[in-house]
C-alpha cells in the first residue's frame, strides 16, 4: 500500500540523518598514528591537546550529543564574562538582531514608501542605493567601531545596515508596482492621500514588503555571527570563536546546530506573518 | 429636453507623438451633451478612443484639447459624482465584498456611523443579488459576481453619473444577459445617468436611450447619434418582436461593418458638423436623418 508522501519523506529524512550520524561515527573512530603529520602552522593555531594528536580532535556523535544535552539542561548560567550559558549567548545575538532589524524596518519601510511613490525621489536615491547595497555589512565594522566606540552598538549598526537594503528595495518596488486599476479606484472615490497609503497601497504592497523583511532577517542572522566574532564580548558568534580558542569542537557543533535552529525559527515566524497579509488576485 | 445637459463634452481630442516626429490624432472634435437620466452607449471599433473618452469623463485622463463641462465648470479630476465601473472589475483583492463596497461608501460619507454604512452597503449588495456572499474575498467569486460587486460599489456611492467601460464583455452570455437586465432595472428605477462603452449591438439596443457611433481611428469622430426607437418597456425576451427592431439593428450593424470606415468621404457630401452630429431614428418607416438640429439633443420627430 503506498504510504502518504509526507510519511515517506519523513522516513527518508530519518534515514538520511541516521546515515549521516553513522558516517560521522565511523569517521571519528580513534585511529593510531593519525597525528604523525600535523601541519606545524595548524598546530600553532589550535595550540591545544589536538596538536599532540593522541586522539582524533573531532568529537564523536555521542560526545556532541552529551555536550548538547549539557547545554540544554542549563542554558542560562553565568559564570563570569567568558563562561555564560549558550541560551544567554543566543539571547544576546537575538537581541542585537531584533534591535538592528527593527530600526532598519522603521527606516526602510517609510523611506521605501516615499521612494516608491515618487519617481523623482527614486531617481535621486537610486545611485546611492546601488553603491551602498553591494557593500558587505562587515566592511562597515571598522567605521562603526571608530565612530560609535562601542562594540555592542557597532554590531547592532552592522545588522541595521545589512537589513536595510532588502526591505528598502522591496518596499519601493512593491509600492511602485501597485496595480494602476487599484489606484484608479482610489482616485475615483476621491480617497485622501493618507487613507490611500494605508488602505490601498500598503495592503497591495504588503506581500512584497514581507518578502524583503524575510530576506533581511535571514541576512541579519547570517551576519550577526560574523559580527560577534569580530567584536567579541557576548553573543553566539563570540561563543563560537571562544570555543574555537578552547578547541572545544563539541561546543562549536552545538552552537552551529542552535544557530541553524534559531535561523529557521526566525524565517518561519516571518513566513507566518507573510501569510497573514497575502491575498489572491 | 430643453434643460441644460448634465455633462457636456466639447471639442475633445487626443493626440500622441508619433515615432519619428509628428503626431497621431486618435480622435478629435468630439462633441456630446449628456442629459440627466439618459442612458448613452458608445459604440466604435477597437482603438478609436472610447476608453480614453471615458477616462477623461472620469477625470483619470487629460485630453490633448477640448473640455468636459459639468455643472457649468470644467472637470479638474476624479469625483465621487461620477462612479466608474471598470472593465476588469478592479476590486481590492484583500477586502471582502462588504469591505470593497464599504470602502467606497466610507469615502462618500465619512461622517456616517459604522452601522449606517453597513446597512447602506447591504442594501446595494442585495440589489445585485449577492446576499450571503458579503464576507467572501474577490478571489472566491465568479467573474459575474465580481462584476456585480463592482456595480454595487458604484451604485452605493449614489453618483450623479455612472461610467461603464465594457462592463459585461468578459462574461458568458447567460451571466451577461441577467446582469444587463439588472442594470436596466436599477438604472430605470433610479433614473441614473449612464455613459457606457460596448461592442455589443444587442446590449446597446436593450439598454441605451441613445447610441453614439464613432468612426474608426485615427481622427475618429462621432458619426451620428442613433435614438433608440424601441419602446421603454422593452426586455431581452420581447425586444426582437418589435417592428423597429430589425431596422435599428441593421442600421447599427451597417454602420459598424461598412460606414464607420468610409465615413470621412460620406460626411463631406452631407454637410456634416461635428458639433451637431446627425440624430437618426431608424424605424419601420424610412430612416430619417437630420443634419442640423437647432440644438444638440433637440430634434424634430421624423
Ligand atoms: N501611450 C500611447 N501612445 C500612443 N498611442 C496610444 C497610447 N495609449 C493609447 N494609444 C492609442 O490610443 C487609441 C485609443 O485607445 P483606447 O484604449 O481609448 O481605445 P478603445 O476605443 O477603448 O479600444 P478598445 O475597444 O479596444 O477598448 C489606441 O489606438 C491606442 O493605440
Ligand atoms: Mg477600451
Amino acid at each position: 500500500m503506498p504510504a502518504s508522501l509526507t510519511l515517506r519523506a519523513g522516513l527518508l529524512s530519518v534515514a538520511i540523518f541516521a546515515a549521516f550520524i553513522g558516517a560521522w561515527y565511523l569517521a571519528t573512530l580513534p585511529t593510531a598514528g593519525s597525528a604523525a603529520n600535523v601541519d606545524p602552522e595548524y598546530a600553532a593555531l589550535v595550540s591545544g591537546a589536538a596538536s599532540e594528536g593522541q586522539k582524533s580532535a573531532f568529537p564523536t556523535p555521542m560526545d556532541v550529543g552529551g555536550t548538547l544535552w549539557e547545554h540544554l539542561k542549563n542554558p542560562f548560567y553565568v559564570r563570569g564574562a567568558n563562561d555564560q550559558g549558550v541560551g544567554i549567548q543566543l539571547a544576546y545575538s537575538l537581541g542585537r538582531v531584533l534591535v538592528g532589524y527593527g530600526l532598519a524596518a522603521l527606516v526602510a519601510i517609510p523611506l521605501g514608501f516615499l521612494i516608491g511613490m515618487s519617481p523623482l525621489v527614486y531617481r535621486a536615491l537610486d545611485p546611492f542605493i546601488q553603491i551602498l547595497k553591494p557593500i558587505s555589512p562587515l566592511a562597515w565594522m571598522p567605521l562603526a567601531l571608530y565612530t560609535i566606540k562601542d562594540s555592542g552598538i557597532s554590531a547592532v549598526f552592522v545588522i541595521f545596515i545589512c537589513s536595510l537594503w532588502p526591505m528598502l528595495i522591496n518596499t519601493a518596488f512593491g509600492v511602485a508596482s501597485v496595480r494602476k486599476e487599484w489606484l484608479n479606484v482610489a482616485a475615483t472615490l476621491e480617497v485622501g492621500p493618507l487613507r490611500k497609503a494605508f488602505m490601498v497601497i500598503l495592503p497591495a504592497a504588503a506581500p512584497t514588503i514581507m518578502t524583503g523583511m524575510r530576506i533581511s532577517i535571514g541576512i541579519a542572522w547570517l551576519v550577526i555571527v560574523a559580527a560577534e566574532m569580530l567584536v567579541g564580548g557576548t553573543g553566539i558568534g563570540y561563543f563560537v570563536w571562544n570555543e574555537w580558542n578552547n578547541l572545544s569542537i563539541g561546543n562549536i557543533i552545538t552552537a552551529i546546530l542552535l544557530i541553524g535552529l534559531v535561523g529557521m525559527a526566525l524565517d518561519l515566524a516571518l513566513a507566518r506573518t507573510a501569510r497573514l497579509v497575502a491575498y489572491r488576485e | 429636453m430643453t434643460e441644460k445637459p448634465l455633462i457636456s463634452i466639447e471639442a475633445l481630442a487626443r493626440r500622441y507623438p508619433r515615432h519619428g516626429g509628428g503626431e497621431t490624432t486618435v480622435f478629435e472634435d468630439v462633441w456630446l451633451p449628456i442629459a440627466k437620466g439618459e442612458f448613452i452607449c458608445l459604440i466604435g471599433h477597437s482603438g478609436c478612443g472610447k476608453t480614453t473618452i471615458l477616462n477623461v469623463l472620469a477625470g483619470l485622463d487629460q485630453p490633448s484639447a477640448g473640455v468636459v463641462i459639468v455643472d457649468g465648470r470644467e472637470i479638474a479630476g476624479p469625483s465621487l459624482d461620477r462612479a466608474v465601473i471598470f472593465q476588469g472589475h478592479s476590486l481590492l483583492p484583500w477586502m471582502s465584498v462588504m469591505g470593497n463596497v464599504a470602502f467606497a461608501v466610507n469615502s462618500r460619507r465619512p461622517d456616517w456611523s459604522k452601522d449606517r454604512v453597513r446597512a447602506h452597503c447591504q442594501k446595494y449588495i442585495d440589489v445585485v443579488h449577492l446576499t450571503g456572499s458579503e464576507h467572501k474575498k474577490p478571489a472566491e467569486l465568479s467573474g459575474g459576481m465580481k462584476q456585480r460587486v463592482g456595480i454595487a460599489r458604484a451604485l452605493a456611492i449614489e453618483p450623479k453619473m455612472l461610467l461603464m467601460d465594457e462592463p459585461f464583455s468578459a462574461l458568458d452570455a447567460l451571466t451577461r444577459g441577467s446582469l444587463q437586465d439588472e442594470v436596466r432595472r436599477i438604472c430605470t428605477e433610479t433614473e441614473q445617468t449612464v455613459f457606457m462603452i460596448t461592442h455589443d449591438v444587442d446590449e446597446a439596443m436593450l439598454l441605451a436611450d441613445k447610441i453614439v457611433l464613432m468612426t474608426n481611428g485615427p481622427h475618429a469622430k462621432i458619426a451620428e447619434i442613433v435614438e433608440n426607437t424601441l419602446p421603454k418597456d422593452r426586455s431581452r425576451t420581447n425586444i426582437h418582436k418589435h417592428a423597429n427592431y430589425y431596422a435599428l439593428r441593421n442600421h447599427l450593424l451597417d454602420f459598424l461593418v461598412t460606414r464607420s470606415k468610409a465615413f470621412t468621404a460620406e460626411s463631406g457630401a452631407n454637410g456634416y458638423d461635428p458639433k451637431k452630429p446627425p440624430i437618426v431614428r431608424p424605424g419601420a418607416r424610412p430612416v430619417a436623418v437630420e443634419t442640423g438640429p437647432p440644438e444638440p439633443g433637440h430634434a424634430v420627430s421624423a
